[in-house]
């Protein structure tokens, strides 16, 4: 509110306006971002069809690849790639571009379309395609005129999502084009209030208010896919034949080489000697790690960011939960509620949440009389806002697939409400739970956006730590801060893996 | 038209056989319905016929031309048939018209005239552009049936396609299959798992349990002489009374029920059998047998009597209200078999649960 108070002054909005940077970003995030989402459909389209319509095998490894973007934090997917292009390709780095972005950012948001279309593959019921067969089509028949026809719908809502994303999206550009002198709406934002401080919050609010509309299009136009699209009848999810080899084996070659072969190009450069020095097996060191591991800096990021993303699992889960109950309890109303939350991170991109918690955090509290500003708290609370969809969302659909009769049986024996969320919601939706808390855990790791505006000295945060490194130039400190805190990520994947195995939809890859 | 036999087909899910054995023909241009209670395999032998499953064992040809047997299988787009789904099935993002013309896209006929047609055979030309969704529920069946029509099979099946429908849509729409059944020619397997539905409208009912085929007779054959204690019971809500069989000649048994000797239609050997009875074959009487009425119940203007016939349930019209007691019943009808292999089936579905 504060944010649209102060780009309403007519002065600034006219100042903005005129300004060519202005013009530029906005261009530049426009292009960049349309590139990025036909990258996006055309990958995760294929994937999804490649992985819902044939049987395989290694599928749920194949889903994770698939997935691992979203685990993988952008800034750190940036630094794989520069490198990777760095080693493939000789003399200026072309992944300082327009085009650069659009490839990480499409590749980045790729599983939104992926999701969003395996969804529907999963809804179409079994004889619908059945009733095609017995009209004599082919395969390829009933995939081009029954099943991609019925995908279409979910894969404009995917693609309006992943430009959604692309437009807030700060790592890639921060990484990309801020060297390579391609800047967009939220590296601009980022350069001003890092340049002149928050005196000039008023300016950079127009540009917030730029970023807020494209993504509340993006959005809208999701809405309105949605709502247009035909309704498909439930029913037994089709058989899946067996996939052909040259279909199995293209997957492993793209997933391959699209997210595994840059974090190979990321892991050679954090033991590479020193930048420049070529990798072998005797050149290999580790001397990059202990010279991360040495400096008292970093170690507090770690120790910052361990802390900071335990605290917003923990309390968003504790929010979360009490919410989703009401959500079953008191369907309709908290319903459309909760979905309206879910969504509320993708139409307020990062950076424009940093601004309005800075505006709304600025001034000394009203009681207390100090400012959070500058202070570990105001990025955790950016944070549980960021963050708290991610807990909400999987424990949201849990409670609508629970039969609201458990919870009145209870009633009838005259339970309290604590009773009855502790003992007759939360037991079955634990599993949910937990795995939402240790996505958001995850995530916030390695978080960059919200904390590149909001960081102090002494409050620095591993995504901030990279970054920095990053742009002094300690690119080989930089992969080996980045291949530490994947491996830690990953790491905390298999266990959750494990832990969950036999538990069908309550992991993203293990569907 | 087509003529479907079938040589002991069996298949399995999971270690129970949903269709046990299977040999059955159905003679062409005939209406066939497939009956049974749920989960009897009914279905199953269904999706054999269209090659949505391929059988374990067994045979399965049309026309005589064997379409699953061994290693020899052909699919289902090659059987020349229709299937009108439970749930209809209707692809949501074609129109009315773009459904019914897929069959005949597929077999590279030209759409136009047929799709009109098939259309105007269920009586929804003027909804030609609609999508499924915009339709209720009994149009969306017409349309099934249409796409079925459209590519003039030889053979059309019809999964439950009445189970979605208000009951007095069922009506309306039995007399429609009636109708354009007669007016194509085709030959219609149906299947149901409502005894009214498969007597009403049938030339043929195959009545199926736990997977096995136990009888395959006309509407009227069933009803008067049901080859075991499961038809007997399962149509038109027959009883059966334990009795034992004294001896049997041209057609009628005679036999000893509670202590009264009766001579009535049957074909069983001497020993222990069943008596199937209807309603109809009962009437209240001063000088029938003892029996014990137990409640009643108010139907089509007449009271039911529940009554106990040598310990088995019967049911007994009556013109006034009967209150539980000692009551006469005089039997003017039924069907005698023999109880072995009745008993038999009976143990096999009964006490294992």
């Amino acid at each position: 509110m504060r944010l649209f108070a102060r780009a309403a002054d007519a002065t600034v909005i006219a100042e903005a306006w005129d300004s060519r940077a202005t013009w530029r970003a906005l261009e530049n995030t426009l292009t960049a971002s349309a590139g990025s989402v036909v990258i996006s459909v055309v990958l995760g389209t294929a994937l999804a069809l490649a992985l819902g319509a044939f049987r395989m095998r290694g599928r749920v490894a194949m889903t994770f690849l698939a997935l691992s973007p979203l685990l993988i934090p952008s800034q750190i997917m940036a630094l794989a790639w520069i490198e990777l292009a760095g080693m493939l390709i000789p003399g200026p780095n072309p992944i300082y571009s327009g085009t650069g972005i659009a490839l990480l950012m499409g590749v980045e948001h790729m599983p939104l379309v992926f999701i969003a279309v395996r969804a529907a593959l999963k809804a179409i019921p079994a004889d619908l395609v059945e009733a095609a067969r017995i009209g004599g089509a082919s395969q390829g028949a009933i995939l081009r005129r029954v099943i991609l026809p019925l995908c279409f719908p979910a894969c404009g809502a995917g693609s309006a999502l992943a430009f959604a994303a692309a437009v807030g999206n700060f790592g890639v550009p921060a990484l990309l084009g801020i060297p390579g002198r391609f800047p967009m709406l939220t590296t601009l934002i980022y350069q001003r209030l890092n340049g002149f401080g928050p005196s000039i919050l008023g300016q950079v609010a127009v540009l917030a208010l730029l970023l807020v509309a494209l993504a509340g299009a993006a959005l809208a136009l999701r809405a309105l896919t949605l709502r247009l699209a035909v309704p498909v009848p439930q029913g037994r999810a089709f058989d899946r034949p067996p996939a052909p080899r040259k279909v199995t084996m293209a997957v492993w070659a793209g997933l391959v080489l699209l997210m595994v072969t840059p974090m190979l190009a990321l892991l050679g450069t954090a033991l590479a000697p020193a930048l420049g020095v070529k990798l072998s097996l005797d050149t290999a060191s580790l001397s990059n790690f202990a010279q991360v591991a040495a400096s008292p800096t970093i170690r507090r990021a770690f120790v910052n960011s361990l802390l900071l993303s335990v605290a917003a699992a923990v309390i968003s889960t504790a929010i979360a939960l009490p919410f989703a109950w009401l959500a079953q309890v008191a369907r309709s109303r908290a319903m459309r509620l909760l979905d309206w939350l879910a969504d509320a991170p993708f139409v307020v991109p990062g950076t424009v949440l940093a601004l309005a918690v800075i505006l709304t955090f600025l001034p000394p509290l009203p009681i207390l009389g100090v400012s959070v500003y500058g202070t570990p708290a105001i990025l955790l609370l950016a944070y549980l806002a960021r963050f708290l969809p991610l807990a909400l969302r999987p424990l949201s659909a849990a409670a609508a697939s629970t039969d609201p009769a458990l919870d009145e049986a209870a009633r009838i024996f005259g339970a309290p409400v604590r009773a009855r969320i502790a003992r007759i919601f939360a037991p079955p939706v634990a599993a949910p739970a937990l795995a939402g808390a240790v996505l958001i855990f995850m995530t916030a790791f390695n978080e960059l956006t919200l904390s590149a505006l909001l960081w102090s000295s002494g409050n620095e945060t591993l995504g901030v730590m990279i970054f920095s490194l990053q742009y002094e130039g300690n690119s080989t400190g930089a992969a080996a801060l980045s291949v530490l805190s994947l491996l830690l990520v990953a790491g905390l994947a298999l266990v959750l893996d494990r832990a969950c195995r036999g538990r069908e939809g309550v992991l993203p890859w293990r569907d | 038209m087509a003529s479907i036999d079938l040589t002991d087909v069996t298949l399995s899910f999971g270690g129970t056989r949903a269709v046990d054995r299977v040999s059955l023909s159905m003679p062409s241009g005939a209406f066939f319905s497939l009956l049974g209670p749920s989960g009897c395999g009914k279905t199953t032998l269904l999706r054999l016929i269209a090659g949505l499953e391929r059988p374990e064992t067994g045979r399965i040809a049309l026309d005589g031309q064997v379409v699953a047997e061994g290693r020899r299988f052909v699919e289902p787009g090659e059987r020349d048939l229709g299937m009108v789904f439970q749930s209809y099935a209707l692809w949501p993002h074609m129109t009315v018209a773009a459904n019914v013309a897929f069959g005949l896209q597929m077999r590279r006929i030209p759409a136009k005239d047929r799709v009109a047609e098939a259309l105007a055979m269920v009586g929804l030309s003027h909804l030609a552009d609609r999508r499924p969704h915009q339709l209720s529920g009994g149009q969306r069946q017409r349309v099934a049936l249409a796409r079925s029509l459209a590519v003039r099979p030889r053979l059309i099946l019809l999964d439950e396609p009445l189970a979605n429908l208000d009951a007095h849509l069922r009506q309306s729409m039995l007399a429609e299959f009636r109708r354009i059944h007669r007016q194509s020619g085709t030959t219609f397997v149906f299947v149901t798992h409502d005894q009214n539905e498969a007597m009403a409208i049938s030339d043929l009912v195959a009545v199926m349990d736990a997977g096995r085929l136990q009888q395959v007779a006309s509407p009227q054959v069933l009803f008067d002489r049901p080859a075991s204690a499961m038809v007997a019971r399962f149509v038109g809500a027959g009883r059966t009374v334990p009795v034992d069989v004294l001896g049997s000649r041209d057609g009628h048994c005679d036999l000893l029920l509670a202590g009264h000797r009766l001579t009535l239609p049957g074909d069983a050997p001497p020993g222990p059998g069943w008596l199937c009875l209807h309603a109809r074959d009962l009437a209240l009487d001063p000088a029938g047998i003892p029996a014990e009425a137990t409640g009643q119940r108010f139907e089509n203007g007449m009271h039911m009597v529940h009554a106990l016939l040598a310990d088995a349930e019967v049911d007994v019209p009556s013109r006034g209200p009967v209150p539980p007691g000692p009551i006469r019943i005089a039997i003017a009808g039924g069907w005698v078999i023999p109880r072995e292999g009745a008993a038999a089936c009976h143990l096999s579905v009964a006490p294992a649960q």
